[in-house]
């Protein structure tokens, strides 16, 4: 008895936390403009989404998105890659402040994230649009980076890359060879959490998109929902891209899985 | 000589650390305590203190940041413990179930909330913002909670048992004691957010209720940029003060998440 209350609570939270998502993919086959009106089955609004039928501004906003996600996760995750390499082999007070720089970014709220930069870019003059929001998105997904390979980096085992050296390796093979390989589900899982933090993100996008008309995603639901109505195809990207999450955080999980059954 | 090269690989990113995390941070300060001409000035903070209705915006977003809190701790706790207790696979995956729409964008979240609330033709106003906090936020009470709980070392809660205290007693001195840490990171990272967001009032309220971050985001908007640095200060002093204060309690959670 006392298990089962225990389980129906567990649920009662998880149908608590699902029930609004589970609510958007439900209406997203229903063409009905207003959320909440059900005119009956209908796959239009995927039709639309995927032929075509998108306005071009929303369209503009999907491409920007990706192309930020996945730019500021390629560009974090070297910077990340080198970066861990270096604060895995500092030491004493270096070290110290270094962690604590990179902590700075994950302890921050976004918004302070956004002003700061926001500031920064007009003290200095900078004219803001797509560069600054990539810049921005790097600073904050570089730390996770970081913190995700940095681990891989302490198991290694230890004197592998001096022996590779003794061998006669060059520093540079040495660490395509022997690091690299080792750390490689680290870099992964960095890449991965560095994209799902970019596309995801919204107040940092917000304070650095400038005005010059640059919209992401969540910068362009927040336009739409503030006039009032929400574009109806917003309900199968939504839907879409809880998939994909949800898909892209069941290959991290089973990832981690393996390798601590290592 | 080696190792002392390689750490030279922390270079590039501490010099982009310096310009575009630690400089910003500094320029929200010199804007802060300047005029629009640049010239030194408290006039931007006395005003803050004297404008009744970002005063009072302010212990509002204090209030609700408390609510929120006390009610994800008071939901979090008991599920963290069940999780904790259930079989380590199964709780596992329903960990990442509880995980999961955190990874959802906050406002595609807040939106599908308001969507929940017209389809059960609920009004939306000051509840409407409650839960939905506590609808994005709860994933972070649980979470560190259950980390510690499952860390801890269940021999203790059995001796206790064996040694004839009652079930009450021994969550009181042995079980919450020992989660301590864990609640203390749970408070941060639900108290943080509640206390800086501004899309989710501004969605869930219809735009009837202010919150701080709603006052530093219109301020910087409409070109106020030093009175908003300002408020932006006063959030992150109020921010690194418990920060400070929690950070001996709190245990190193990083890179937990996943």
């Amino acid at each position: 008895m006392k298990k089962f209350l225990a389980q129906s609570y567990i649920w009662l939270l998880l149908a608590m936390l699902y029930a609004p998502i589970i609510i958007i993919a439900i209406y997203s086959f229903t063409e009905a403009k207003v959320l909440g009106n059900w005119t009956g089955f209908s796959l239009e609004l995927y039709k639309n989404v995927f032929g075509g039928g998108l306005n071009s501004s929303l369209m503009k906003a999907i491409q920007n998105t990706l192309s930020i996600g996945i730019l500021a996760a390629l560009l974090s995750t070297m910077l990340g890659t080198v970066s861990a390499i270096g604060i895995h082999n500092l030491y004493g007070r270096k070290r110290k402040v270094m962690t604590f720089l990179n902590d700075i970014p994950m302890l921050n709220p976004d918004i302070i994230t956004g002003i700061s930069l926001f500031i920064l870019f007009i003290a200095v003059g900078v004219s803001q649009g797509y560069t600054t929001i990539l810049i921005a998105h790097v600073s904050f997904c570089t730390p996770y980076v970081i913190l995700s390979i940095l681990p891989k980096l302490r198991q290694l085992p230890a004197n592998t890359y001096e022996a590779a050296l003794d061998l006669g390796a060059t520093p540079a093979q040495a660490m395509r060879k022997i690091i690299i390989p080792q750390i490689k589900p680290g870099i992964i899982s960095g890449f991965i959490l560095a994209f799902t933090l970019s596309i995801d993100d919204f107040a940092v996008t917000l304070f650095t998109k400038g005005n010059g008309g640059i919209e992401t995603l969540s910068t362009y639901i927040y336009a739409d929902a503030r006039k009032g109505g929400l574009t109806p195809e917003i309900r199968p990207i939504m839907t879409l891209i809880f998939i994909t999450v949800l898909i892209l955080l069941i290959i991290i999980n089973i990832r981690s899985m393996k390798n601590t059954k290592k | 000589m080696r190792t002392f090269k390689r750490s030279y690989w922390a270079l590039p990113y501490l010099i982009f650390m310096l310009l575009f995390v630690a400089l910003p941070l500094v320029m929200i300060a010199v804007y802060a305590f300047t005029d629009s001409s640049g010239a030194f000035t408290l006039a931007n903070f006395t005003r803050f203190f004297t404008t009744a209705e970002d005063l009072h915006t302010f212990a509002y977003s204090i209030e609700i940041s408390i609510i929120t809190t006390l009610l994800c701790l008071l939901l979090g706790y008991p599920a963290a413990w069940i999780l904790s207790n259930s079989s380590l696979n199964r709780s596992k995956v329903t960990v990442m179930l509880f995980i999961l729409p955190m990874w959802i964008n906050m406002l595609i979240r807040t939106l599908a909330t308001v969507a929940l609330f017209d389809f059960l033709r609920l009004p939306l106003g000051e509840g409407a913002l409650i839960f939905g906090m506590v609808y994005n936020f709860l994933p972070f009470m649980i979470y560190p909670i259950y980390n510690t709980l499952n860390k801890m070392d269940k021999s203790l809660v059995e001796a206790a048992q064996d040694l004839g205290a009652s079930p009450v007693k021994v969550f009181t001195k042995i079980t919450l004691p020992l989660s301590k840490s864990g609640v203390m990171s749970g408070i941060m990272m639900v108290s943080m957010p509640t206390i800086s967001t501004f899309a989710i009032s501004e969605l869930l309220t219809l735009n009837k209720v202010k919150l701080l971050g709603t006052t530093i985001q219109e301020n910087i908007n409409n070109g106020m940029w030093n009175y908003g640095a300002a408020i932006a200060l006063i959030m992150l002093v109020i921010i690194g003060i418990t920060t400070l204060f929690s950070e001996g309690e709190r245990e190193n959670e990083s890179g937990g998440l996943l």
